[in-house]
């Protein structure tokens, strides 16, 4: 109980100082507070760590042999790879479709999901019952599992990632050579990575395809890894715009809010094609009925595809609503918000008899999650301060930056 | 099956199983459908083991021997309840068979109490040996299908997966915890000729163990003779794609709690039919995006020798 009420509070801290930053508001204690709340979460994380190593996961998560996967999964890994989506997104609309406008946030896109492949690799490690085995499938080999697919496909993702992230490295240590070097391969490095990055998207919906008569029908659908890869694409362009708003308050520099405004409405276009799939899908297998139960399923369904995908795809589609930055943030933080409880409809409440739960998760489970979360933003604000990632000057936009986001 | 079959040393094929692996690490290994059950018996020859449910009388002495043949704990009190009825056991990883009475519904409404006996099924085509990435759980050449702890990385995708949610997790067990289901015995019995703990343990003949089709066969027998004692349903026969564990009741399955939602038809298909489509999709995509950045970038190179200060259109 006092776990939970732990998190309550520091939920609602985190939560207060996003909303100081969205609305310039900072108070001086705006600092201090936050990281103290941070590190409070870090401790408690960290002792949850060491428990779930030495006595096991049941020891610390709400997981059982009913309920297999948790908010790990569906949380760390699951919504983290697809919120992540953005790096691919953006490489390939630099460096394959040659959409040059974009490169101002390429680097910050870039980093963004090499660290939350870091994440992820990190929640798998946690995860999985004997981590120390962690390397068994490069060299034990089933490929008929989706799953084995899935890692070769995250493990090699991350190694675009990293080639595609190294310049900003070398730059800094003035590696000429190598810096070339990469450069030259850069095209072809991007289009395995977007190849890696659709194949693995689309497969972490593929590995509900085994379960038939236990998703419930609202989700499962032999469409799961279409559905997956378009609200991938859509959550990680989101992730962008969240992420560039974020840190043009915290590091204080303009925002390119034309580049994010056609984000936003790349974003509404996924969206809708998304919804209209998935309501075609809904009808021609007769599962919408499922919609009118008003059960637990029904509701969270609901609220996931109101929510998170025909609000903001509506919200995104009006010019007037891209144009304002706040109103671009929460559209788009909806959007990632509907992602989220995809995942963990799918993962959690989808995979339970109607409206009983094998699994409560614990409020550990809920500090790890935090704690990492957490902890990728800070390494992401630490990586912009000590290397190359944003354009050095904003004259170096020309048309890119508008003086007006920060006055709005 | 001759004695000779049941000789055939497991760890022959785990060998194989890691031989495949290492050809795979150096980019031989030959992806086909096939290449998961190519070297297993016949379905018909498979070891099975058929449930009579009407003669079961609950005395968990499966319970008991399983335990003790693939020493396993043997401390639960497993008579906790009586004379009433049993309390309720739960396969765990350390516990791979359960008895336990189900209160069904006959079709003319009477309420009737059966023991049922729930273990592996040993699937003829296991979901859980094609969703194991690192072919930890594995179908062996004499059938059942078994689960190699050093192999485990430990992501319980197979309980996900299981249709009849077999597989059990050690949650307790710190950095090395293991899944554990029944594997028939395979190791210790079978291969040296004998049959499952549970079989030789049951006191009612309310198991049976043979060659699957034998025991199909008997069922059927057992059916057509006494057509008021037994409903013409064979569980297992069918579901998922057969399994080597057979069931025959007089009470639906349904309403004694056995899965009735299956399909008749294999899992593993369900995820092989994208996944081997992925090679294709992913040549596809690797030329089309290929000839997409060439000529888009010769395109560029091209207008920037034309006008070397205009290599970027704004908008
Ligand atoms: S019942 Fe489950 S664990 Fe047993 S073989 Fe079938 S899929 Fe595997
Ligand atoms: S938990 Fe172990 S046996 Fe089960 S799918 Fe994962 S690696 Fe295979």
């Amino acid at each position: 109980m006092n776990g939970w009420i732990f998190i309550l509070v520091c939920l609602t801290i985190l939560i207060w100082a996003a909303l100081c930053l969205v609305y310039d508001k900072r108070p001086r204690f705006l600092r201090p507070v936050t990281a103290i709340t941070i590190l409070c979460i870090w401790v408690a994380a960290l002792w949850t760590l060491i428990r779930r190593f030495t006595e096991g996961l049941g020891a610390v998560t709400g997981m059982n042999d009913n309920a297999p996967w948790g908010l790990w999964i569906g949380v760390d890994v699951f919504a983290g790879v697809a919120l992540a989506a953005g790096g691919f997104v953006i490489a390939a609309t630099v460096h394959i479709f040659r959409i040059k406008r974009f490169e101002p946030i390429l680097r910050p896109t870039v980093l963004t999901a090499f660290l939350g492949y870091i994440l992820v690799a990190v929640a798998l490690f946690i995860d999985i019952g004997r981590p120390l085995s962690w390397w068994h499938p490069l060299v034990m080999w089933q490929e008929h599992s989706i799953m084995f697919e899935v890692t070769w496909c995250v493990i090699l993702y991350s190694t675009v990632l990293a080639i595609e992230i190294s310049p900003v490295v070398l730059e800094r240590l003035g590696l000429t050579t190598l810096l070339r070097l990469v450069k030259t391969i850069t095209i072809p490095v991007v289009i395995a990575g977007v190849i890696l990055s659709t194949m693995h998207q689309s497969s972490l919906g593929s590995l509900y395809l085994i379960v038939p008569e236990k998703l419930y029908p609202l989700w499962y659908s032999p469409l799961l890894p279409v559905f997956h890869l378009l609200s991938a694409v859509a959550a990680g362009m989101c992730v962008i715009i969240v992420e560039s708003f974020f840190s043009s308050k915290i590091l204080r520099r303009g925002l390119e809010s034309s580049l994010m405004a056609d984000l936003g409405r790349a974003a509404s276009i996924i969206l809708f094609l998304y919804l209209v799939i998935k309501l075609a899908d809904l009808a021609v297998r007769g599962s919408w009925v499922l919609i009118l139960e008003q059960n637990l399923q029904s509701n969270l369904f609901l609220l996931e595809m109101l929510g998170g995908v025909v609000l903001p795809a509506i919200l995104l589609s009006f010019r007037r609503v891209r144009k304002l930055p706040r109103g671009l943030l929460a559209a788009s933080t909806l959007v990632m918000m509907g992602i989220v409880l995809n995942r963990i409809n799918i993962c959690w409440f989808g995979m339970s008899v109607s409206d009983q739960l094998h699994y409560i998760p614990t409020w550990m489970e809920i500090a790890v999650s935090l704690g990492s979360i957490t902890a990728g933003i800070i390494v992401f604000f630490l990586a912009v301060h000590y290397l190359p990632v944003f354009p050095k000057t904003e004259e170096e936009l020309p048309g890119a930056v508008s003086p007006l986001p920060n006055a709005a | 099956m001759t004695k000779n079959q049941h000789m055939t040393d497991t760890s022959a094929f785990n060998r194989r199983r890691f031989l495949q692996g290492m050809a795979g690490a150096t980019g031989l290994s030959v992806i086909s459908p096939s290449s998961l059950n190519a070297h297993l018996p016949a379905h018909a020859e498979t070891p099975s083991v058929l449930v009579d449910v009407t003669r079961c009388i609950g005395c968990r002495s499966c319970m008991r021997a399983c335990k003790n043949a693939n020493d396993l704990p043997n401390d639960t009190d497993l008579s906790k309840g009586f004379p009433h009825s049993w309390d309720r056991q739960e396969l765990r990883f350390d516990q791979w068979t359960v008895v336990n009475p189900a209160t069904g519904c006959n079709a003319d409404g009477t309420e009737v109490t059966r023991n049922v006996k729930t273990q592996c099924m040993q699937c003829l085509d296991p979901t859980c040996v094609s969703v194991c990435l690192v072919g930890a759980l594995t179908k062996s050449e004499l059938g059942p299908i078994l689960y190699d702890a050093d192999r485990c990385i430990g992501c319980r995708y197979c309980m996900m997966a299981c249709p009849f949610d077999i597989p059990k997790f050690e949650w307790k067990g710190g950095m090395s915890p293991v899944i554990g289901k029944c594997q028939m015995c395979t190791r210790k019995r079978l291969a040296e000729g004998r049959i499952p703990g549970c079989v030789e343990s049951c006191p009612t003949g309310a198991l049976k163990f043979g060659q699957r089709d034998t025991l199909l066969f008997e069922a059927r027998a057992r059916i057509k003779t006494r057509p008021e004692r037994y409903l013409n349903h064979i569980y297992g026969e069918k579901e998922a794609g057969g399994t080597a564990w057979l069931y025959m009741s007089d009470v639906p399955f349904e309403s004694l709690g056995f899965k009735s939602d299956l399909e008749t038809a294999p899992m593993p298909p369900l995820t092989w039919e994208v996944l081997n489509k992925i090679p294709m999709v992913a040549a596809a995509m690797a030329g089309l995006f290929g000839t997409l950045a060439w000529s888009l970038n010769r395109r560029e190179s091209l207008d920037s020798q034309e006008s070397p200060d205009n290599q970027e259109t704004p908008e």
